[in-house]
Parts: structure tokens; C-alpha cells; sequence
């Protein structure tokens, strides 16, 4: 493993030597990428870790040579494959190693396969444009290929078109195709991070099992502290276009000698349920029961297809608490949550809010009860209106409920104050801020109906790790400060793990267990619940304490079932 | 906080440009730009520019070549041709100005309705697939044949049958843009719904508009001249391009200028136009922007 930091080639696959891309046309424009060098050797997993911005992806496109032309540009340094010099390469010798030498797997395989043609021929294709292979090869090929891939049912998803497969089954295509001509390097692009946990548990041991089969060189880019510590073999930290750090996994882990390095192993939430807090019996603020969310795909010929977004769910939620609803990705823990916000109408149940029941109530009279909750979503770029100053975004509340807008403008300074933003910022649009502050924003806009439940759809989903820690801080101040009572909904483990009092457990639209944070995450009675701990990346590593989980402390027992 | 700079420039946008910049974006551009300015100039000062007065008959100077008294010389009923031109160009750009802003405010205002409440949607779209079902012309000739040439006649017959087209324009905007999360929290922090029609949705639809504007006018100029060449538009003793040309055809031999003048000048304002609208949408569609700069 250490050959991979000399640089004399030899058995470096990959050999990037202070690499510089610059923005536009002028060499001296602003450096993306600044100096960097980096070595991956044979059957060596780098992973190159970092915020969003900070070049890892560029880093990757430049190996590539795809690059957008006449806007990044590389401007100095050496990138070698196998010793070949790729800057100095032409377009169609790089065409040529990208399937034979290099490939490069995405975040979102939907969007870099052809949704018009069926998955063999994309496979097939690949085989036709760079080898001589007859018809009866290629099919060959292809079907041992999809075994290594595990693939189940090799026909039927050979024929299917990749909106028909799930996304699990799409990235195992995409892996497919990339390790079809046995490259010499993979290119992974944070390939796990649109996933589920327990699919991306899979996929990263699918890459990891074909890695040591062929001897592949990956370079692994993600943001993702725990799939780091699943994966790699040597880390290599960037911030703002340059390498921070680089060396082994271990060392990397246990002993960071970059301050940011530290910074952003220390901001990653921990799977151990922080402590629970001391509460005395506050009353339920918001109590769902039997709450259902039914779509009918009304078809005008035949019987209607009906879809239980969610069924006959039932929560509590008591002021000062936090109730964390988790579950991945089609679980319905959103449609709780916007049925509970009345965005959508649910199709029974009841939802009583501070004692009256708002689940069917007229547009009309819903309106007063509206103050009483309040909702984050999930994108912070999407979230505010872009076209409205950060001042009239949070004013617009109260402004609804009478508030003269002087003294609503007056309410929004000292809001702004409480989320630590510049009170100058009401005057500012809302695309000068970052993603961060743009979530504080929206919280401040939340609290200006001094609601009683606040509700997070996937709040931090969206945000780097350290702004993240920042975000559920600021959050658990709030709720000391203001007793306001939240609803949080996450697919991160690890955030439910720091920020939840108790936590509902959701699979296809129904609870599957439900219960205080510390029992669930350490003791979970339900085999779901123990696949979900199970695939979290990273487990068995305290990023935070820079040691492995003390024996004991995340034990989970034999299931009592 | 010192770690959230880190992402704080990522997909910040360009603004605080001036929203008309991109009319002297390109020597083509600026020249459509000059030239359509150039157009309605002459329109607005037909008066003072005009050696005649463009509805005076002069029999003795029938269909004379261009002098110094007329520098284009006169038509068949001895009128001023340069005059009438003039003239004529006030008429074009106030039909082609009246369409655009009168079809986008009446489209604006059924797009959003329809965009918004799924009840009034089922309804007003098929009224509008009616109205996109009648040909253009025809339904002007049959407006104008009920209640006579005139100005206003002329306009309305212009302007129904591209109010659909407005309206399917502000309809898909408004139904991408209920979906945004903004939206959903409007609705969530209680904003009443003509509120958010107003400040959260209608917005949106301005930068579209604007470029369709463009081409409502242009086509507007383009059916009224048409419209007046076969005699089924405003009065012919008006001075308009389309009824100079149509006067000019059947003099087409002995003096074709009757004709290529008003014509010059119809496709070079609409020309322009369009032009200026493919520029208006290049720089407010922020998808033609990046694939301009991508590869």
C-alpha cells in the first residue's frame, strides 16, 4: 500500500503531479484545483473526501478528460495512467482509454444512462465501439459480467429500460458497463450517496469484492465520513482545491494532523443516542392517530391501482421533545409529514393540534391553526422564494396574521440574530447566502409564528457535515430556549442518533417500531430496524473521539424475536 | 461559520446586470436593436417627417417616379408614397404593441387561474384547445366581416387566437413552480392564495412572457399587413403597409417600389423583433445561458 506514494510511476496506476485547472481562458484566471498530487496504486482504494466546492469532482473530470472545454481548463502538472501522459493526450485516444483503461461510475446512474434504449444494448454497445468481440462474445461477456455484478433474473433485466429497474439495480449496470473491459482504473463519483443505506451497504461491497477479483485502482470521491471509513485504503482530504492531507485510512482516522481534517471528523454525528435528556410530562402538542395517505391512479379502464403512502400511523409529540421519523426512501415519512402540515390531504386519521382536530378542516378554517406549525424543507436553495429579500421572506408570516409590516421587519432583525445571521441581511436576496445560511433563514422564517411544532423534512439532508453539526445545534438551541416541540424527519442515523428524544421507525408506509432514541438505535427489536444500524457506513468508528466505538457502547443484541 | 464559505459561491447567480443588457450583446443584436429603434422613431415622428399629408389625393401626379417634392414618389390615387409609409408604420407597431400587451395581460390572468385551481383548469384548456383550433386569418376575416374594419376590430381578431397561446405558456410555469418548497411554505405560513398567486407565482412567468411578447407582435404586425393585403382589414384609404401593398399590386409593373418599400420595411421590424426575442430568451433562460458557456 505505501508504494502508492512514491512517485516513479511504476506501480501507480493513476499519477497526478500538481495538477492546476484554471477558470476561463486566461492561464492566470482563478485555480479550481491548486497544485494537487495524487497516487493511486494497484488494488488501491483512495478516497478523496471533502466539502461540497471543494474540487473533488473537477479532480475527477480532469482524469477523465471531460472537463467542460473553454471553462476549466488544466493548466500545469502531470496526469499519468499507466505511465501514459493523458494532458498530452487527443480526443480520441482519450475515448479510447475511457473504456479500456479508465471508467467512471456517477451519483445519479438515471441521468448517465439512455432511458430510451433497453440496458444490453448500452452494455452491448460499449463491447461493439472498442473491441472485436462476435455477437455470441459479447453476449457472453455481458451475462458473466452481470453475475459478477449480482444481478438476479440476468434476462429480464437485460431487456428492461433503466426506469424500470431500481436504483440499487441501475448503479450495479453502471458498474457493470464501467468493469466490462477490465480498466486498470474505476472513477467513483460519490456512487452511494443517492442510495439507501442497506443498498449502498451492497454496492460498496460489490465494489470492493471486484476490486481485489480484477486488481482495480479505484479513486473513490465522496463526502461521506462513514463510507470513507468502509472503503478505503488511503484518504486524501480537500478543501477549497487543494490537498489538505493525505496517508493511510487508520492514520487518517485516529490521528489527523490538519486542523480542518479534525474539524470535519469531529463534526460527524455520532451513532450513539446522545444521553436522554430530563423531562418532566409536558403536554402532547401534536397527536397523530391513525393517520393514512392513500393514492388511487384513477385508470379509465380496468381497477385503479391504490397506493398506501401511509397507513394508520400514530405518533405523539410532547412540547420541548424532539420525535425523529426515519426510515429510506419510500417509506412514507414524508407524506406523515405533509399530511401532518396539511400540504397534501390525508385520506383518515385524525391530527390534533394543541387539542383540535385539523386533519379535515376547510382551507378557511385551517388558517388560524397554520401559525401553531411551521415546516423546514429539505433544499435551502429551493425553499425561498428567489425573487423576495430575506426580509419580507421571514416577515410574510406574520404579516398574514395582522402584524403591521414595520413591526414585522422590526421581528425578522431580531430572528435573523437568533440564527447568528447579519441583521443587514433582510435587505439581501436570498441567492447571496450559502445552502447554511440559507437553512437558517428558512428556520428563522419558521419561528416568526412563534409555532409551537416545527417539522424538518430531511433539514440537513442537503448540507455539508460541518455546517450540518451547526444547523442541529442551532436547533437544539432553539427548542431549550423556545420549548418548541420537533418533528424530524431523516434517512441519516446518525443525525436521528444526536437530535432525537424518540424515534419512529418507518418501512413502506408503515411504523415499524417506535420508542425512545437510546433503545431503538442501541437495542432495536425489529429485524428492519437492525438492517437499517447494520448498513449505516461507519459504524464501528467514533469519527468524533478518533477511535473505534468503545465494546459495548453500540452493542446490538441477538434479536428478541 | 468559517467552514460555510466553503460553499457560499457555489451556484450563486449573475445578477444586478441591468435586465436589458443583452440588447447590445452582439453586432447583430445591436443592430436589430437600432433598427427596430429606427422604425418605431419614424412611426412616432411621422408627422413632422412626412412632406404630405398621406390621405391627400393629387390626380394629376398619379403613380409618378420619386422627386424632389416626393421623394418616393406618389401611388395610383397621386398620394405621397413616402408619407404613407410613415404613417403606415404607426398603425403596424400600435397593432403589433396593443396585441402583445393586451393578449399577455388577459393570458397572464387565465394562465394563472388555470395553473392553480385544478377545477378551472379541465375547463378554461379545453376552451383554449377550441380557440387554437380556428384558423387565424379566417376567424379575423369573419371578426371584421360581423362589425366592420376598424382599428379596434382588427386588434381583437388579432389578439383571441393567440390568448391560448399565452395562456398554455403561463399555465406550465405556474404548475413547475406550486411545486417549489417556497410555495409550500407560503401556504403553510397562511398566505392567502391571491397572494400567492401575485408574489410567489406570477413573478415566474415575466421572463417568458417577455420573449413571447416579442413574438406576439411580430406575428401581430405580420396578420395585420395580411390582412389589410387582402382587404379584409382596416379601411384602405388608412395609410397601413399591408394596404399600400395591396393597392401597389395591381400597379406591380409600372411601379414596384408601391410594394418593396412597405414590404422593406414589415420584414425588417419584424425581423428585429424576433431577433430581439431570441436574445431576450437567451439571456433570461438560464438553461441557454449554460449551455452557451458548457461546450
Amino acid at each position: 500500500m505505501s508504494n502508492g506514494l512514491t512517485a516513479d510511476g511504476a506501480a501507480n496506476v493513476l499519477a497526478i503531479d500538481n495538477l492546476v485547472v484554471t477558470l476561463g481562458q486566461r492561464d492566470d484566471g482563478p485555480r479550481i484545483i491548486d497544485d494537487i498530487s495524487l497516487h493511486v496504486g494497484e488494488g488501491e482504494t483512495l478516497c478523496l473526501v471533502g466539502e461540497s466546492g471543494s474540487g473533488k469532482s473537477v479532480t475527477s473530470l480532469s482524469v477523465m478528460g471531460l472537463l467542460p472545454k473553454r471553462v476549466l481548463r488544466p493548466t500545469a502538472g502531470s496526469i499519468r495512467l499507466v505511465g501514459e501522459e493523458l494532458r498530452a493526450a487527443s480526443d480520441r485516444r482519450l475515448r479510447e482509454l475511457r473504456a479500456t483503461r479508465m471508467a467512471m461510475i456517477f451519483q445519479e446512474p438515471m441521468t448517465a444512462l439512455n432511458p430510451v434504449v433497453p440496458v444490453a444494448r448500452q452494455i452491448d454497445e460499449v463491447l461493439r465501439a472498442h473491441t472485436k468481440y462476435s455477437a455470441e462474445e459479447r453476449r457472453r461477456r455481458i451475462h458473466a459480467m452481470m453475475e459478477q455484478v449480482r444481478l438476479p433474473d440476468v434476462p429480464r433485466i437485460l431487456a428492461s429500460y433503466p426506469h424500470q429497474l431500481s436504483g440499487g439495480q441501475r448503479q450495479r449496470i453502471m458498474i457493470a458497463m464501467a468493469l466490462i473491459l477490465d480498466p486498470k482504473l474505476l472513477i467513483a463519483d460519490e456512487p452511494t450517496t443517492a442510495l439507501d443505506v442497506t443498498t449502498q451497504q451492497q454496492i460498496l461491497a460489490l465494489i470492493r469484492d471486484l476490486q481485489r477479483e480484477h486488481g482495480t485502482a479505484v479513486l473513490f470521491i465522496t463526502h461521506d465520513m462513514g463510507v470513507v471509513a468502509e472503503i478505503a485504503d488511503r484518504v486524501a482530504v480537500m478543501r477549497n482545491g487543494r490537498i489538505v492531507e493525505t496517508g493511510a485510512l487508520k492514520s487518517i482516522l485516529r490521528s489527523p494532523q490538519e486542523d480542518y481534517t479534525r474539524k470535519l471528523l469531529s463534526a460527524v454525528p455520532s451513532l450513539i443516542p446522545r444521553p436522554a435528556r430530563a423531562h418532566e410530562a409536558s403536554p402532547a402538542v401534536l397527536d397523530v392517530e391513525g393517520l393514512s395517505k392513500v393514492y388511487r391512479d384513477r385508470a379509465m379502464f380496468g381497477r385503479a391501482r391504490v397506493v398506501a403512502a401511509a397507513e394508520a400511523v400514530s405518533l405523539q409529540l410532547r412540547k420541548g421533545h424532539t420525535l425523529g421519523i426515519v426510515g429510506e426512501s419510500g417509506s412514507g415519512k414524508s407524506t406523515v409529514a405533509r399530511c401532518i402540515m396539511r400540504l397534501i390531504e390525508p385520506s383518515a386519521g385524525q391530527i390534533r393540534l394543541g387539542g383540535s382536530d385539523i386533519s379535515f378542516l376547510s382551507r378557511r378554517r385551517l388558517r388560524p391553526h397554520r401559525k401553531r406549525i411551521q415546516m423546514i424543507f429539505q433544499d435551502p436553495y429551493r425553499s425561498l422564494n428567489p425573487r423576495m429579500t430575506v426580509g419580507e421572506t421571514i416577515a410574510e408570516g406574520p404579516v398574514n396574521f395582522g402584524m403591521p409590516r414595520a413591526d414585522a421587519l422590526k421581528q425578522a432583525k431580531d430572528l435573523l440574530r437568533l440564527v447568528d445571521l447579519p441583521t443587514d441581511s433582510v435587505a439581501r436576496y436570498p441567492h447571496q447566502f450559502s445552502g447554511g445560511q440559507r437553512q437558517r433563514i428558512a428556520i428563522a422564517r419558521a419561528l416568526a409564528m412563534n409555532p409551537d411544532v416545527l417539522v424538518a423534512d430531511e433539514a440537513v439532508s442537503a448540507l455539508d457535515v460541518s455546517v450540518q453539526s451547526q444547523v442541529l445545534d442551532l436547533l437544539d438551541e432553539i427548542q431549550k430556549r423556545l420549548g418548541i416541540a420537533l418533528l424530524f424527519i431523516t434517512h441519516d442515523l446518525r443525525v436521528a442518533a444526536q437530535i432525537c428524544d424518540e424515534v419512529i421507525v418507518m418501512q413502506n408506509g408503515k411504523v415499524v417500531e417506535q420508542g425512545p432514541a437510546a433503545t431503538i438505535l442501541t437495542q432495536p427489536r425489529m429485524p428492519y430496524t437492525r438492517a437499517l444500524l447494520e448498513a449505516a457506513p461507519g459504524r464501528d468508528w467514533d469519527f468524533a473521539n478518533f477511535c473505534p466505538v468503545a465494546q459495548g457502547a453500540l452493542r446490538l443484541e441477538p434479536s428478541q424475536i | 461559520m468559517a467552514l460555510e464559505s466553503i460553499s457560499a459561491t457555489d451556484t450563486v447567480p449573475m445578477r444586478g446586470k441591468s435586465v436589458f443588457g443583452f440588447l447590445i450583446s452582439s453586432p447583430i443584436i445591436a443592430g436589430a436593436s437600432l433598427c427596430l429603434l429606427l422604425v418605431i422613431a419614424s412611426a412616432i415622428l411621422a408627422p413632422l417627417l412626412s412632406p404630405h399629408n398621406p390621405m391627400e389625393m393629387v390626380p394629376a401626379l398619379r403613380l409618378k417616379p420619386p422627386s424632389a417634392d416626393y421623394p418616393l414618389g406618389t401611388d395610383a390615387f397621386g398620394r405621397d408614397l413616402l408619407s404613407r409609409t410613415l404613417y403606415g408604420g404607426r398603425i403596424s407597431l400600435l397593432i403589433g404593441l396593443g396585441a402583445a400587451i393586451i393578449s399577455i395581460v388577459i393570458g397572464l390572468a387565465i394562465g394563472l387561474v388555470s395553473g392553480f385551481f385544478r377545477w378551472a383548469d379541465a375547463i378554461i384548456m379545453r376552451v383554449m384547445d377550441g380557440l387554437m383550433a380556428i384558423p387565424a386569418i379566417l376567424l379575423a376575416i369573419a371578426v371584421v366581416a360581423l362589425s366592420g374594419a376598424s382599428l379596434q376590430t382588427v386588434l381583437i381578431a388579432i389578439i383571441i387566437p393567440e390568448i391560448p397561446r399565452v395562456v398554455r405558456l403561463v399555465r406550465s410555469v405556474v404548475l413547475t413552480a406550486r411545486e417549489e418548497p417556497y410555495v409550500e411554505a407560503a401556504i403553510a405560513m397562511g398566505t392567502s392564495l391571491p397572494k400567492i398567486l401575485w408574489r410567489h407565482l406570477m413573478p415566474n412567468t415575466f421572463a417568458p412572457l417577455i420573449v413571447q411578447g416579442t413574438y406576439v407582435c411580430a406575428s401581430a404586425i405580420l396578420t395585420e399587413a395580411i390582412l389589410s393585403f387582402l382587404g379584409a382589414g382596416i379601411s384602405p384609404e388608412t395609410p397601413t403597409w399591408g394596404n399600400i401593398m395591396a393597392e401597389g399590386r395591381s400597379v406591380f409593373v409600372i411601379k414596384p417600389s408601391l410594394i418593396f418599400v412597405p414590404g422593406f420595411l414589415l420584414s425588417i421590424a419584424i425581423l428585429s423583433i424576433n431577433l430581439i426575442g431570441d436574445a431576450a430568451r437567451d439571456a433570461l433562460d438560464p438553461r441557454m445561458k449554460q449551455r452557451e458557456g458548457g461546450r
